[in-house]
């Protein structure tokens, strides 16, 4: 069983992550049963075959998919992760932001792939909460790195308000 | 100027503590070269041709007296003495030690100083006017936007690995000095209809392969809206910029392929989720930074005319005082009172290189007459900015002395030009010999004078540090078949006029380009009206009389007039 960093620290993890569909292959191969963490083609080409399982479902996005496609479907999944083809490409944290912010979904975010203990920080600053880090990495070395920092400037889904919106008042001034 | 408290010092705290951790994972096998990368070049950290290479941020050019001797020290103790100034008003370390850098991060967070973003896909030291605060044709300083943006973008979570670097320049003057139309955000200062204070903003200007002047995105942001709205076009440009190819990735292809239309619905699209949220700017916090930024306690000077009078009389009888005044001396909004340039640019010095004791001797100055403070310019000079008009003398006195009084500010070989082949690894060719090859042909200091304001301005490589599109003339080093070659541009402008030069042919070799230039100026005193600027008269006669001499006697086919560089690569 896969581990995953959640909650802060390392947890075992019970989803099936499905790759994206390989044109010829395996269209008409059963998904394995118990959770399924699908790429968003195959969300778009199965959804009522995938709904009627019954079971839970996530959707991955790649980094160059737009998360509008899954906006309206959203009630439908336990689990949305976004995938880092490389950890220098840093579309997904665009994308954690307007899953959480534009369209509300408060459920497990987590990303997968290039991920790395130097951007866990800034992951979970845009909303991620979830992390399963590249297989080579040591995921309980790379705790430390979600708490790089003790605070940040600015205002993003980790917490809302920007600094300036949060330091005490100046001496001096009426408060 | 803006002093950190304790949760700015924190963070700057932890940011050299993450620095060093990651140079030790590195050195502990954890974290390979190709990951290291991205981090160590977020920290200014560098590997160039001889070694690394550490460029310090110095937010908007602006540093105290105390900080300055600390780089002088640091210079001292890990490099060789010596530093540059970048024409993105940062400074230039060019022999540290790999495993030394977390050693000066450290030292530089206790001057209330870092490299945090001066290299990397991300957004870079914010740049401004070096006579920020005390500018006669100033609307607003424009120091606490610059230091609101900087703390904005500093580790900001989500821009962290853009398609490419990203450059936002603030002007808050009549004249643009920050070159905001160069910048993928220029920023200006205005003030709307009832006083309110907003922003102009200008989108994907840029130098470098694809030189485009940043064309308007917005007429009038009010100031409240400046972060909500610089996070919106982060956004865009963050998820659809491209990033299959790196000479396409800034933000000003994004534009053009879209159109500024387009790309400003997409802003506003993304804009409307944050706008009046909690990242509105408040009064209160631009009053707190503002504060930080408050005129320093100037004198009251009762007769003005009687220090002025001095200073002519001072003038009359020391020529070289007489020049360096009406050179190096700027006009400032407060009576009694001036900027200086110290300059950069002595002849057989590369332009921007600065001695440990120079910056010694500079923060000495600052401290003795000019509140502590100092800045650094774009185009690679200290100004000190608050000097008293009956000090003018000791300060060219002891300036002169530091070999930091010549003077040439905006005259010719007052050239910008980045430090070229012979220590950046990016470079076709070498800039530095060129730079000194033609000051040391305008050698005679009155002849220099008599031609007045020109500015001519080297880049080793198309990345175009030297900003060579913006000059008078510009001279960029390219490769030809191994051999260093040197292309030349005329007509170009930086301010609010900005305008990408033109290249005028075939390019020369290195010891042609001295004679090249003497002849483009040849033309220019052989037609210009007295007193009319190289950038006039080449307006008035056009660039065929430049470029015929420029070629004449040279064996080479003399081209038909090129269009200008800005089209040349839209594919």
């Amino acid at each position: 069983m896969a581990r995953i960093i959640r909650n802060s620290r390392v947890e075992d993890d019970a989803w099936t992550l499905l790759p994206k569909i390989d044109a010829a292959a395996d269209a008409a191969q059963t998904p394995p049963a118990g959770p399924l963490l699908l790429p968003l083609d195959v969300w778009l080409a199965q959804r009522e075959q995938l709904l009627a399982r019954g079971e839970a479902l996530g959707v991955w996005l790649d980094a160059a998919d737009d998360p509008a496609a899954i906006a309206a479907d959203l009630e439908h999944f336990t689990l949305l992760a976004v995938n880092f083809p490389k950890f220098t490409d840093g579309r997904g944290y665009s994308i954690a932001r307007t899953l959480r912010e534009r369209y509300g979904y408060r459920g497990e975010l987590r990303a997968i792939g290039d991920v790395l203990h130097d951007q866990l920080y800034l992951l979970r600053r845009c909303g991620f909460d979830a992390f399963a880090l590249r297989a080579d990495k040591d995921a309980e070395r790379a705790l430390a790195g979600l708490t790089a920092f003790s605070d940040s400037y600015q205002g993003a889904v980790e917490q809302p308000l920007p600094l300036f919106r949060r330091r005490p008042a100046q001496p001096g001034e009426a408060v | 100027m803006y002093r950190y408290d304790t949760k700015d010092q924190r963070l700057i705290d932890e940011r050299a503590a993450q620095f060093a951790d990651q140079m030790a994972r590195h050195a502990a096998g954890e974290l390979s070269a190709d990951e290291l990368r991205p981090l160590r070049l977020q920290n200014g950290l560098y590997i160039q041709r001889h070694g690394p290479m550490l460029r310090i941020a110095i937010p908007y050019g602006l540093l105290s007296a105390a900080q300055l001797r600390k780089l002088a020290d640091i210079t001292r103790r890990y490099d060789r003495g010596y530093g540059h100034f970048t024409t993105r008003q940062n400074l230039q370390l060019n022999w540290p030690k790999f495993e030394e850098t977390p050693a000066i991060i450290g030292e530089l967070a206790g001057v209330q100083m870092h490299a945090i973003q001066t290299s990397g896909n991300c957004v870079r030291n914010v740049t401004s006017d070096h006579f920020a605060g005390i500018a006669p044709d100033e609307i607003a300083d424009p120091r606490p936007y610059c230091e609101i943006i900087r703390q904005w973008s500093t580790i900001h979570p989500e821009f962290a690995f853009l398609p490419r670097k990203f450059k936002i320049a603030v002007n808050a003057a009549g004249t643009d000095r920050a070159l905001i139309r160069a910048h993928d955000i220029g920023l200006e200062v205005v003030r709307g209809e009832d006083g309110e204070f907003g922003l102009r903003v200008f989108v994907g200007g840029g130098l470098g392969r694809t030189p485009i002047i940043g064309k308007l995105l917005v007429d009038f942001l009010p100031r409240r809206h400046l972060l909500s709205y610089l996070d919106a076009v982060l956004r865009v440009y963050n998820r659809h910029g491209r990033r299959d190819n790196m000479y396409k990735a800034r933000i000003k292809i994004l534009v053009q392929a879209l159109g500024v239309d387009e790309f400003r619905r997409q802003v506003e699209d993304e804009w409307a989720l944050y706008r009046d949220g909690p990242l509105t700017l408040t009064d209160e916090e631009f009053a707190r930074v503002a504060a930080d930024f408050a005129p320093p306690a100037y004198a009251m000077v009762s007769d003005v005319a009687g220090e002025r009078a001095a200073l002519d009389r001072l003038a009359a009888s020391e020529p070289g005082f007489a020049r360096w005044l009406s050179r190096n001396v700027h006009a400032h909004k407060v009576a009694g009172y001036a900027a200086v340039t110290l300059s950069l640019k002595k002849t057989g010095v590369a332009p921007g290189d600065i001695t440990a004791e120079q910056m010694d001797a500079v923060a000495d100055l600052a401290e003795r007459f000019s509140f502590g403070e100092l800045r650094s310019s774009h185009e690679q000079n200290l100004v000190l900015a608050d000097v008293r008009l009956s000090d003018l003398p000791e300060v060219w006195r002891i300036s002169a002395a530091a070999g930091l009084a010549t003077p040439n500010i905006g005259l010719l070989t007052d050239i910008i030009c980045c430090p070229g082949g012979d220590l950046c690894s990016l470079a076709n060719a070498r800039s530095v010999p060129v730079a000194e090859a033609v000051q040391q042909r305008f050698a005679d200091a009155d002849a220099l004078d008599k031609l007045g304001k020109l500015s001519l301005n080297i880049s080793g490589c198309m990345n175009s540090c030297g900003h060579h599109h913006l000059a008078d003339i510009g001279i960029l080093g390219v490769d030809k078949n191994g051999e260093e070659w040197y292309q030349i541009t005329l007509g170009g402008r930086q301010g609010n006029a900005a305008t990408i030069g033109s290249v005028i042919g075939p390019s020369f070799r290195a010891d042609e380009v001295p004679e090249v230039v003497e002849a483009l100026v040849a033309v220019h005193q052989e037609n210009a009206a007295p007193g009319e600027l190289f950038a006039d008269s080449l307006a008035r006669i056009g660039s065929t009389p430049f470029r015929e001499r420029a070629y004449a006697g040279r064996g080479r086919h003399i081209p038909e007039k090129r269009k200008a560089a800005d089209g040349a690569d839209h594919s």
